[in-house]
């Protein structure tokens, strides 16, 4: 690999003749801390879907840790890591159970889920509830783990969708001090979320406007560029170009979009669950035949 | 802000005024409320006045959903009392109930019926019509009405919550209590729907609005801090702000997190956080003059290698108060 966690060529994906992904092309470094902004409906949970191998892309290509998001799915979905804020860590099942779960489906050996349960339980500094159902832990706590049993396999890449929403302000901070932690051994994460400071704590930043990427870059040199005081300000400048409300087209688009994207989104939790477990399951036959 | 201007109120209408007092159209006194082991409302006390935007600030879990339903009378405290528009919400929850109007956090319409639909539904539920009540909803509606025949299901996050607001204010109520309704919708989309807020304010309707977003304080009149069920400080966001008490100090440098840490292991670091490009840092010495407390933070910081490294005061913004005041409580 060329030191690129993320490579994208012009990668495009239509749904009946409306095109929701259109030509984008960007590059994340190793290691590299990516805010992948735009607003509800432009087309960045698509261009997500389609990176972490669960949507055929309709044009281009795109390769994450090196493999081919197309030819290498199998492989695609074994080096990266996956968190939401809507579907993260079973509520009836403890701390330790959740990892143990996680690190199992990822094909982890007994031993390494040892090592790697006593880790993490001690970086985030849960020992002592490590036996108690998740169900019954502040939601702050509960992101952290989700993040931590989402970098069980120790993934090249990891993918944060809203991974902080609606967590109080120090919750925030320390979860973004995992993302900065994760990222100094050498992660690349990639983060979507709709609070705009956020956007400030990444390296780079996208902004997807329509299907397109309409800005992208350092946050301090995009502000420089757009003269804004903030990326809030650059984001409403781009998302929102003339005054007048969401204009039929747009929402015909998010409308599509939209009762897609419920069916999908449960489609992609099953999928990402069952891939390695498959995959799994084939090495298993071939160590018994 | 001018409380004596009250909402406007159609002919019709003026026969439900009996029982507002002059000035406040909440109180709240000590109300407490807990699920089984869990405390969701501890004390909590305050009031809001007629005509204001009130804006209940706080992440998930603080106990916001909870005095929501008790202001509107869809629960009932374990303690305390609470008036709207001078009725009490537990004895006089049906007069109440034609009042008030509520937007829950959840998407609350019916997802098969269009636009108009919901809006004509929600207006015969309280005995109205949309025709009539044209003007009240109209800065809001002119921006749905090209989707008016849309299942509403199928419309954006934002133009969700406008309808949403659309129903809540048909039956023309007197006072709005609206449970986040910008959570989950872009930035943009926010902006759009506190601008609409501002309109109703402008026409004299009293707004009751939480959200988890703290730089949406700004927009209320007052605000109150809540977390964990306390409320950690009711006042205007100036107000909250200028209470921070202690200059705060803006630091700018390359790699943030090595000197994040860095300033964590300073002796006199009482508060080291990320927002976003810039670190914030409160120092322990009480009494130390911020021009001084920001030379020894360089100072330390070169010493540390980070010889790039700016320092400047910084305004503390309301999440810097809730920081701090969430860091007092615990």
């Amino acid at each position: 690999m060329s030191g690129l966690a993320i490579e994208v060529r012009d990668l495009t994906r239509t749904f009946d003749g409306f095109t929701a992904v259109d030509h984008i092309s960007f590059e994340v470094k190793a290691g590299e801390v990516f805010g992948f902004l735009g607003a509800n409906g432009a087309g960045k949970t698509t261009a997500i879907r389609m990176l972490i191998g669960l949507l055929q892309p309709s044009g281009g290509t795109a390769r994450v840790a090196g493999y081919d998001v197309v030819r290498d799915t199998e492989q695609v979905k074994r080096n990266i890591g996956y968190m939401s804020q809507r579907f993260s860590l079973y509520e009836d099942l403890t701390p330790r159970e959740n990892i143990r779960l996680y690190g199992g489906i990822y094909g982890l050996t007994r031993e390494q889920i040892r090592e790697r349960t006593a880790q993490m339980l001690e970086r985030l500094g849960i020992s002592s509830i490590a036996d108690t159902q998740v169900r019954s832990l502040p939601l702050g706590w509960r992101q952290k783990l989700a993040f931590s049993v989402a970098l069980v396999h120790q993934p090249r890449i990891v993918f944060l969708d809203e991974p902080t929403s609606g967590v109080d302000p120090i919750t925030r901070r320390q979860f973004w001090e995992l993302i900065y932690d994760a990222a100094s051994h050498g992660t690349t994460v990639l983060v979507t979320t709709h609070y705009m400071d956020e956007a400030e704590y990444c390296d780079r930043i996208s902004i997807m406007v329509a299907g397109r990427i309409a800005a992208m870059g350092p946050p301090a040199a995009l502000k420089e560029a757009f003269t804004v005081e903030s990326i809030d300000e650059l984001f409403v400048r781009l998302a929102r170009p003339e005054p007048t409300l969401n204009g039929p087209h747009r929402s015909r688009r998010a409308r599509r979009i939209r009762s897609r994207r419920r069916r999908q989104r449960a489609k992609s939790r099953r999928a990402l669950l069952l891939a390695p477990t498959a995959a799994l399951q084939r090495r298993r036959r071939r160590c018994i035949t | 802000m001018s409380p004596s201007q009250g909402p406007a109120k159609a002919g019709p209408h003026d026969s439900r005024a009996e029982g507002s007092p002059p000035h406040q159209a909440v109180e709240v006194e000590s109300i407490s409320k807990h699920f089984g082991a869990t405390v969701a409302l501890d004390q909590v006390s305050f009031a809001v006045e007629k005509g204001e935007l009130f804006g209940f600030i706080g992440p998930d879990g603080g106990g916001k959903t909870t005095l929501f339903r008790i202001l509107v009378s869809l629960l009932v405290p374990d303690a305390g009392r609470a008036t709207v528009l001078g009725l009490e919400v537990v004895k006089n929850y049906r007069a109440l109930r034609q009042r008030v109007g509520y937007m829950a956090g959840r998407f609350s319409l019916y997802p098969d019926l269009s636009v108009e639909e919901n809006l004509t539904f929600f207006a015969s539920v309280f005995g109205t019509t949309v025709q009539r009540e044209y003007e009240q909803i109209k800065p809001i509606y002119v921006q749905l009405e090209p989707f008016k025949d849309r299942r509403a299901a199928a419309l954006s996050g934002g133009m969700k919550q406008k309808l949403a607001l659309c129903c809540a204010l048909v039956h023309r109520p007197d006072i709005l209590f609206l449970d986040e309704p910008t959570t989950g919708v872009d930035a943009v989309s926010r902006r759009e729907f506190w601008d609409l807020l501002g309109v109703l304010k402008a026409g004299g309707l009293t707004t009751v609005v939480s959200t988890p977003y703290m730089d949406e304080a700004t927009r209320c009149d007052r605000i109150a801090l809540i977390h964990r069920g306390r409320l950690l400080g009711v006042d205007t966001p100036g107000g909250i702000t200028a209470a921070f008490g202690r200059p705060l100090a803006g630091i700018r440098v390359k790699d943030r997190y090595k000197a994040l840490l860095a300033l964590r292991t300073y002796e006199h670091a009482r508060s080291v956080y990320p927002f976003g490009d810039v670190i914030h840092y409160t120092d322990q010495r009480a009494d130390v003059p911020a021009d001084r407390m920001m030379a020894d933070v360089k100072t330390f910081l070169a010493a540390k290698g980070f010889a790039d490294a700016t320092v400047a005061r910084l305004d503390p913004t309301v999440e810097d108060s809730f920081i701090a005041r969430t860091e007092h409580a615990a």
